[in-house]
């Protein structure tokens, strides 16, 4: 079930264990497909949590934005980038929130790996 | 008897379906690669084939991790895209070709490979950027479609080995389709790209331009790769280079290079495009 070939920095396997652990988190993402879900997120979203079941952690990962801590708990990145737009942030945002640099340093670094 | 006229290889980020719908084409960002696609449309306005069959791997539109195949093949008259929760627009739908699909499918078991077959299937971006970039204007008679949807969300993702094999097989069923028919193979997704963690911005250049060549030289160089090396080569979501194994492995023997480009970035991606034609 578990992944247990060496660590690759950065990287988070989405196997069993974690596809378990997150669970309620991907349902809730995977259920913004749908616009009227979208809205009724934005209306109450403590509310929002309790309907898919989330865990603490999961609650607060979600309530300060932390795309590093949502994986953490589970959050596969496909059904969190369906969170990431409901956020109004794009696939860059996002990765320069998870590699702590500013959106245009981010921007820049996928510019210089083509060079 | 049916016939593989050729394949094609190409990236398929959400953000390409927006720019399209923008038209974006001559866009300083995006004409590098928007322009690698008008020589593939001339091949396919040349070969004029019947019928693609889209490798493609779904992004949590039809399949959630309810319920996760391996690999999935629609049967379905027709399909449709959706909401994806972004806002990638709705297009018409895509006519399916459910005899082709039910020959495959019992083609494919035959050979020991057991696909989730989907009389209802809604295809995302992984399906219809590609198709969009290759058809921009479908009519009455446009292609037909037959998608086929590998799972690269939840490990286990099929190993190389085991995509080169389904994808062999599928050559060997395309080809033992009784009806008079031109067929087309798309390869989607790619090349190196990773979303998620502190790895987020990786690409690969290197490894990019070296999948380029040797998936249409030596697709079989990365037989005895795992997932986990392709991974740490490609990134998180560059394993998606197993979508273009799938169909490379169904062309059989070396095809000839009618076009290509590579172009960084496309979003977090290195984009690559490649046009071959089957050697007959």
């Amino acid at each position: 079930m578990t992944n247990t070939q060496a660590p690759i920095f950065g990287t988070t396997f989405f196997d069993g264990q974690m596809a378990i652990k997150g669970y309620g988190l991907n349902k809730m993402c995977y259920s913004f497909n749908k616009a009227e879900n979208r809205e009724e997120f934005l209306k109450d979203e403590e509310a929002y949590y309790d309907k898919f079941g989330l865990t603490d952690a999961q609650k607060e990962a979600v309530r300060k934005r932390v795309v590093l801590d949502m994986i953490a708990e589970g959050g596969n990145i496909y059904y969190l980038a369906k969170l990431a737009g409901l956020l109004g942030l794009s696939v860059q945002d996002v990765g320069a929130q998870m590699t702590g640099k500013t959106v245009e340093d981010f921007k820049q670094m996928l510019v210089d790996a083509g060079k | 008897m049916a016939k593989i006229v050729g394949g094609i290889c190409t990236s398929h980020i959400p953000a390409i379906g927006n720019a399209i719908a923008n038209d974006l084409f001559e866009d300083p960002y995006w004409k590098p690669f928007f322009d690698g696609y008008p020589p593939v449309r001339a091949w396919l306005d040349k070969v004029k084939p019947d019928v693609a069959i889209v490798v493609y791997n779904d992004h949590g539109l039809n399949f959630f991790l309810d319920k996760m195949p391996t690999f999935a093949i629609g049967a379905a008259k027709e399909y449709k895209n959706d909401d994806e929760g972004w806002g990638i627009p709705t297009i018409d739908p895509f006519k399916g070709d459910p005899e082709l699909s039910w020959h495959l499918i019992n083609s494919l078991h035959d050979e020991e490979f057991d696909l989730c077959s989907c009389q209802e299937m809604l295809v995302d971006h992984g399906f219809t950027v590609p198709m969009s970039l290759l058809w921009p204007e479908r009519g009455e008679d446009q292609i037909k479609t037959v998608p086929f949807c590998v799972n690269t969300v939840q490990h286990p993702v099929a190993s190389p080995r085991r995509c080169l094999a389904i994808g062999e097989a599928l050559g060997r069923a395309i080809e033992s389709y009784p009806e008079d028919c031109k067929v087309v193979i798309l390869g989607t997704g790619g090349l190196s790209h990773q979303l998620d963690g502190e790895r987020a911005g990786f690409i690969n250049k290197e490894f990019d331009l070296e999948c380029m060549e040797k998936i249409v030289s030596d697709p079989y160089h990365y037989q005895n790769m795992s997932i986990h090396e392709l991974v740490k080569l490609a990134g998180a979501q560059g394993s998606e280079f197993i979508l273009w194994l799938i169909m490379r492995a169904a062309m059989g023997k070396t095809p000839q290079v009618i076009h290509q480009n590579y172009h960084i970035p496309i979003s977090n991606t290195g984009a690559g495009l490649l046009c071959l034609d089957t050697v007959s």
